[in-house]
């Protein structure tokens, strides 16, 4: 793999400019896009409304208007909070976003860092920001925060495991923990001989892909498994007590880790950048160009699905939600991964 | 001077001058974290200060290269933390503003348990490992490496090590579960 990104930049120092740059667009955009399409019009259309239609063409300026409304209002600190953990808790949050995008490849060259256990470190540092929403709850000083910080945490113990057997089929599958080899893995891949569409994995690993959604639903604290922020029981759970800058680092957390997991989601399940080798030359430096765009559209599917759930449906009880987690889709996520290893082997 | 003649003349090893300096870095954070965590009168700092001293550790796997291990470290240990906090909060009274004392009486036994540990892993540690260099092409090690050491090599450790955990896992229930 070569060092230069579009065939502009060579030296070491302006690929790294270019890839750190990188990554916080891949976080805003995407994170901007969804609440734009999904938060402000598709729910809208749903319950039969127009929208924001006032800041910019169709209300489309109106993310930077509120965006602008939480700078400008005062950062509250509840006076027995513990001021420190308070502050930095969304940070955290935030931060784990970002570590998350590092290892999903966009393009050929368009990759932040190309790690051989891509997938592995996905998992690993995902489950940061729960410690993020725990100390949130906590260091707040108020009863609601920390319950809904407690369930938080239960929450993303429980759907962190089918979340991770789900992804060991697609693993295995591909022979490899490595994003851009998953990628290509698809890409290269034939059905019985036909290589015409590669082998997209959603076909072969449908049962991992319902429970990654499932899990990641639930992981992002989306309806039906918002009870960490139920507002009928809680207030708002972790964040009742943030204002301003904050409460938008939380929100800005929430839409971009959809993002985040949108992106593993279509790369792990739906190709990631690349169309089938037998479509395109994959190496041609136009896919660093094609693949974010590529990529963009299948997250947007993906996120589409994501928020299409979380305005359908209505909340879980708590007691569901664990039950769920624990006694029907850990066990399917595990006979998944015994079919994947005999087909694998019987292949 | 010398000394750094010295040092220069015993330069056939690569130097890898930023991995030094970030491992110092890394290691006084780690330092100051694990020494707040066991003066800490809170329960939660305490527990905040673990994850920077596991984070640190994580850290310092990568600098050499280990990339799995590190990504393990994060993902056991501190996943384990927010079960950690959860069994913090749940159990004590967690009090936001810390009146209550955490040390016991006992704590220079710990100390001094701590300082014998210490001791006798560092030598162990520097009698095996203390010539060591590391190569000067690091790259970081290959998973397909660390998966063939576990599940060949060191096939039999590993098992008995899983069922050791298991039964662990099983007798925790047991005692939880009162009916």
């Amino acid at each position: 793999m070569s060092g230069m990104v579009l065939g502009l930049f060579e030296n070491y120092w302006q690929v790294s400019i270019l890839r750190s740059v990188g990554v916080l667009a891949a976080v805003l955009l995407p994170a901007g896009t969804f609440v734009y399409v999904f938060l402000f019009k598709m729910v809208s259309f749903m319950q039969s409304r127009l929208g924001p239609m006032e800041a910019g063409p169709f209300g489309s300026m109106q993310l930077l208007a509120e965006v602008g409304k939480f700078i400008q209002k005062e950062d509250i600190v509840p006076e027995q909070a513990d001021r420190k953990l308070f502050k930095a808790a969304p940070y955290l949050v935030v931060g784990t976003v970002l570590l998350v995008y590092l290892a999903v490849p966009f393009g050929p060259d368009m990759w932040f860092a190309n790690l051989e256990g891509g997938v592995f470190y996905i998992l690993a540092v995902s489950s940061i920001s729960s410690l993020g929403v725990l100390l949130a709850g906590w260091s707040s000083a108020n009863k609601y925060a920390l319950i809904g910080g407690l369930r938080a945490a239960g929450q993303l113990i429980a759907y962190e495991l089918p979340m991770v057997l789900a992804v060991v089929g697609v693993v295995i599958q591909a022979g490899t923990m490595n994003l851009s080899g998953i990628v290509a893995a698809q890409a290269n891949g034939e059905i019985f001989g036909f290589s015409g569409i590669g082998n997209p994995y959603f076909i072969t690993q449908f049962v991992a892909l319902g429970i990654f959604l499932i899990a990641v639903q639930a992981e992002l604290g989306q309806t039906p498994f918002d009870m960490p922020i139920a507002e009928s029981e809680l207030v708002t759970g972790y964040i009742t007590e943030y204002s301003g800058l904050r409460f938008l680092l939380f929100f800005i957390g929430e839409f971009a880790s959809a993002g985040a997991f949108a992106a593993v989601a279509a790369t792990l399940f739906m190709g990631g950048w690349a169309v089938p080798t037998a479509w395109a030359d994959l190496d041609s430096n136009w896919f660093n160009l094609i693949g974010p765009l590529l990529m963009l559209t299948k997250m947007m599917l993906i996120g589409g699905l994501i928020f299409f759930v979380r305005f359908t449906f209505p909340r879980f009880r708590e007691d569901q939600l664990q039950k769920l987690a624990w006694t029907v889709l850990i066990p399917i996520a595990l006979v998944n991964i015994l079919a994947t290893t005999i087909l694998k082997v019987a292949f | 001077m010398t000394f750094l003649l010295a040092a220069a003349q015993n330069a056939d090893a690569p130097t890898l001058a930023a991995q030094n300096v970030a491992f110092g870095i890394i290691a006084a954070l780690m330092i100051y974290a694990a020494v707040r965590l066991v003066t800490t009168d809170n329960v939660v700092h305490a527990a905040v200060h673990l994850v920077l001293v596991l984070a640190g550790a994580a850290a310092q796997f990568i600098l050499l290269g280990a990339e799995f291990i590190a990504i393990t470290q994060v993902l056991v240990y501190i996943g384990a933390i927010v079960v950690l906090f959860l069994f913090g909060i749940m159990l004590t009274k967690a009090p936001m503003s810390g009146e209550e004392k955490l040390s016991r009486d006992n704590w220079m036994l710990g100390g001094a348990t701590g300082l014998v540990l210490l001791g006798l892993l560092g030598y162990a540690l520097i009698d095996s490992f203390g010539g060591d260099r590391l190569p000067a092409d690091l790259m970081p090690t290959d998973t397909r490496a660390v998966s063939d050491a576990i599940f060949g090599t060191y096939l039999v450790p590993f098992e008995i090590i899983s069922l050791l955990l298991l039964a662990a896992l099983v007798g925790a229930i047991v005692i939880a579960r009162r009916d």
